[in-house]
């Protein structure tokens, strides 16, 4: 069983935190799950429910410069990393207040500020950029760290291997964290590798890798932190293999035709959340109260958000085609799409395009 | 100073990596080999192997690093072998280098700089004599260029390098060797228009015998070549070398073509779909009612360019094949 048990809680105070942390980003997926439904958002939607134990352990361990680079379930990485849920729920609404001006939606969340490099629908497609991320921090003498999210059906991409390979011939300083949830949508890890043993792989390419219980926070930290000191003090790549399970479906769309549902009740009986508060209610160390007070404490933030994001502005379509290329200050906003006089302006001319 | 397109491209490297700490040169091959056509030879020497740097065969992975490196705050260059083999980097670069700046709702540029060959004409074969940059000229959020001359070998990498956006360079196999002169104080060109390299002198015998002759890249010295031919007989021709083929300079071809009336394209890709189906399509959405006589295209035959030598020229655009669409375009055809 859990670590939790076996460790006990060294820190009443941070495991409170963690516990927060966890709820945060079940709060604010349950809300887009209802938000979902009401139609208020749309496009695809994949929610966390079940990993938050992974986000919340591995964010724990980072500094304000490092770098995070995420895949399409990325809400909790993004709320974790410290951008705010108004933005991230703003985003889903294509409004101007969203994280991405309404241009990513739910699958590409950015954030320069946090340096929160997405939010990437290609499974295996952020790695190789976490490797550039580290390359450019060895490069330029930096102390600095890249984690790079993803899931276990990315294993199965050559880009995975590539990125291997590279992080490790170069020694970039990269943490991957796999998180292994057992389904590529549907598939089920046995029915895509021939070996399924994920930390085996990253080995073969000559980097450290442990494989941990995703659903335990506590543990989930533990190795995180110290991998994430070996990285930066010069130890090159590193890789987490985090043993964890979605308790809801791939999207909104999956009628989940390919998992038992005792199998998903059987995870849900260590349901990372209750895992931590158990263990700290049985220490005595989570008063009914205090439970009650964090409870209502996240709920306050996420209806606020919500707030924030129901009342922000739809991204006007005057805007559509900025960013297509940058402004530049010595062309007069020179944007190649918007800004020459391209001949057919259909794309920008918005509603008029119909 | 008497050069060559391989050496002006060199030069071009040396330059931004003098300048500019922050460069540095990515790809196979690149350094101990000196390049697979000899471009970054003696770099590594110079520079080091940590920005001289050789990867392995993995386009997806080091492209994608490269993507990596202009978000973290470097100036990559990164060289693929040839366009065929950045099929493999596709991904990267359509769905990332061209997409996070706008999927980021303008927060994160990626100022890299890609450069790989592209074209046929050496006898290479299918798999390594495509000519695939008008597909990607498709693509919002990547700008493409053909250097065709001594001065854009030398002069576009610096521009390239101070766009903030990601930019593709495509070298034409055959440049490489073109030696010529090049001025001392060569530096950077701009890459926003296309170049008039022939203008018309207005020497045609009669009135209607003159065109334009729309190309870029490595069919730029055949065109001029066809233009020098066609004067001979009293055809007056505007050479546009289009230089950047995303985003498209439509201004100075719409110009050329209301003087002359007329215009053939040329471009080594396939005809179906391709950059030259665009040119030719702007022309007819906006100079429609300029035109004395249909545009003509002359384009690679729509076959995997074959390896043996007969086969492979004649599936290729040529002098005789533009000069025949010239006689056509100005109905001295017989």
């Amino acid at each position: 069983m859990s670590s939790l048990r076996n460790q006990g809680i060294p820190d009443a105070e941070h495991a409170l935190h963690l516990l927060r942390q966890m709820l945060r980003v079940r709060r604010l997926e349950e809300k887009c799950i209802e938000l979902y439904s009401a139609a208020k958002i749309r496009g695809f939607l994949h929610v966390y429910i079940g990993e938050e134990a992974v986000a919340a352990g591995v964010m724990e361990t980072l500094a304000p410069d490092d770098a995070v680079v995420a895949t399409y379930r990325e809400h909790g990485h993004a709320l974790l990393r410290g951008v705010s849920a108004g933005a991230i729920l703003a985003e889903m609404y294509g409004h101007a207040e969203g994280c991405c001006r309404g241009r990513g939606g739910s699958m590409h969340l950015f954030d320069a500020a946090t340096r929160f490099y997405g939010g990437n629908a290609i499974v295996a497609g952020g790695l190789p950029l976490a490797v550039g991320l580290a390359l450019a921090d060895r490069m330029a003498g930096r102390q600095r760290v890249t984690v790079c999210f993803f899931g276990e059906g990315a294993v199965a991409e050559g880009e995975f291997h590539e990125s291997m390979n590279l992080a490790a011939l170069w020694q970039l300083p990269v943490l991957f964290c796999c998180e292994n949830n057992l389904y590529a949508m549907g598939t089920a890890l046995g029915r895509s590798e021939s070996q399924p043993d994920i930390a085996l792989k990253a080995a073969g390419y000559e980097i450290s890798a442990w494989a941990v219980d995703g659903m335990d926070v506590l543990a989930v930290e533990e190795a995180a932190r110290r991998a994430v000191d070996a990285v930066r003090s010069g130890g090159g790549p590193h890789f987490l293999e985090l043993r964890t399970y979605r308790f809801r479906a791939h999207s909104m769309f999956d009628p989940e035709l390919y998992r038992e549902k005792s199998e998903v009740v059987r995870w849900m009986e260590r349901d990372p959340i209750s895992l931590l508060q158990g263990v700290m209610q049985a220490a005595g160390e989570l008063p009914a109260e205090e439970w009650d007070r964090l409870k209502a404490d996240v709920d306050s933030e996420i209806s606020t958000a919500v707030g924030f994001a129901e009342n922000g502005t739809p991204e006007p379509v005057s805007e559509l085609t900025r960013f297509v290329y940058s402004d530049r200050p010595d062309d007069g906003g020179y944007t190649g799409a918007g800004g020459t006089p391209e001949p057919d302006t259909t794309a920008g001319k918005g509603g008029a395009a119909g | 100073m008497k050069t060559t397109y391989r050496e002006a491209m060199r030069a071009g490297l040396r330059d931004a990596m003098q300048r500019d700490e922050r460069v540095f040169l990515m790809g196979e091959d690149v350094g101990r080999y000196g390049g697979s056509f000899a471009v970054s030879l003696g770099l590594l020497e110079e520079f080091g192997p940590e920005r001289i740097r050789d990867t392995p065969l993995s386009e997806s992975g080091f492209v994608g690093a490269g993507i990596g490196a202009a978000l973290g705050g470097m100036r990559p260059v990164v060289e693929i072998m040839t366009v065929n083999f950045s099929l493999l980097a596709l991904d990267q670069i359509i769905n990332n280098a061209a997409t996070l700046l706008h999927m980021s709702g303008g927060q994160f540029n990626v100022p890299i700089v890609i450069r790989m060959t592209t074209g046929a004409g050496r006898q290479l074969g299918a798999q390594h004599s495509h000519s695939l940059e008008g597909w990607y000229a498709h693509i919002p959020g990547l700008r493409i260029l053909a250097p065709a001359t001594l001065a854009d070998a030398r002069g576009m990498l610096w521009t390239a390098l101070q766009d903030p956006d990601p930019v593709l360079i495509f070298e034409h196999g055959s440049l490489y060797n073109m030696a010529g002169e090049l001025d001392d104080d060569a530096g950077a060109v701009d890459i926003d228009k296309a170049a008039v390299r022939r203008q018309a002198d207005g020497q045609g015998h009669r009135n209607g015998d003159t065109l334009t002759l729309i190309t870029y890249g490595g069919t730029l010295p055949m065109v001029l070549d066809a233009a020098d031919q066609l004067a001979g007989e009293g055809i007056d021709t505007d050479v546009i070398d289009l230089r950047t083929l995303r985003p498209l300079d439509a201004h100075t071809v719409l110009d050329s073509v209301a003087r002359t009336h007329r215009a053939v394209v040329v471009d080594e890709g396939w005809r179906s779909g391709s950059i030259s189906a665009e040119i030719s399509a702007r022309i007819c959405e906006q100079a429609f009612f300029d035109l004395d006589a249909p545009v003509e295209r002359v384009c690679s035959l729509e076959v995997p360019i074959p390896y043996a030598k007969h086969l492979e020229e004649a599936a290729l655009p040529s002098v005789e094949r533009v000069m025949a669409a010239a006689r056509r375009a100005v109905g001295a055809d017989g």
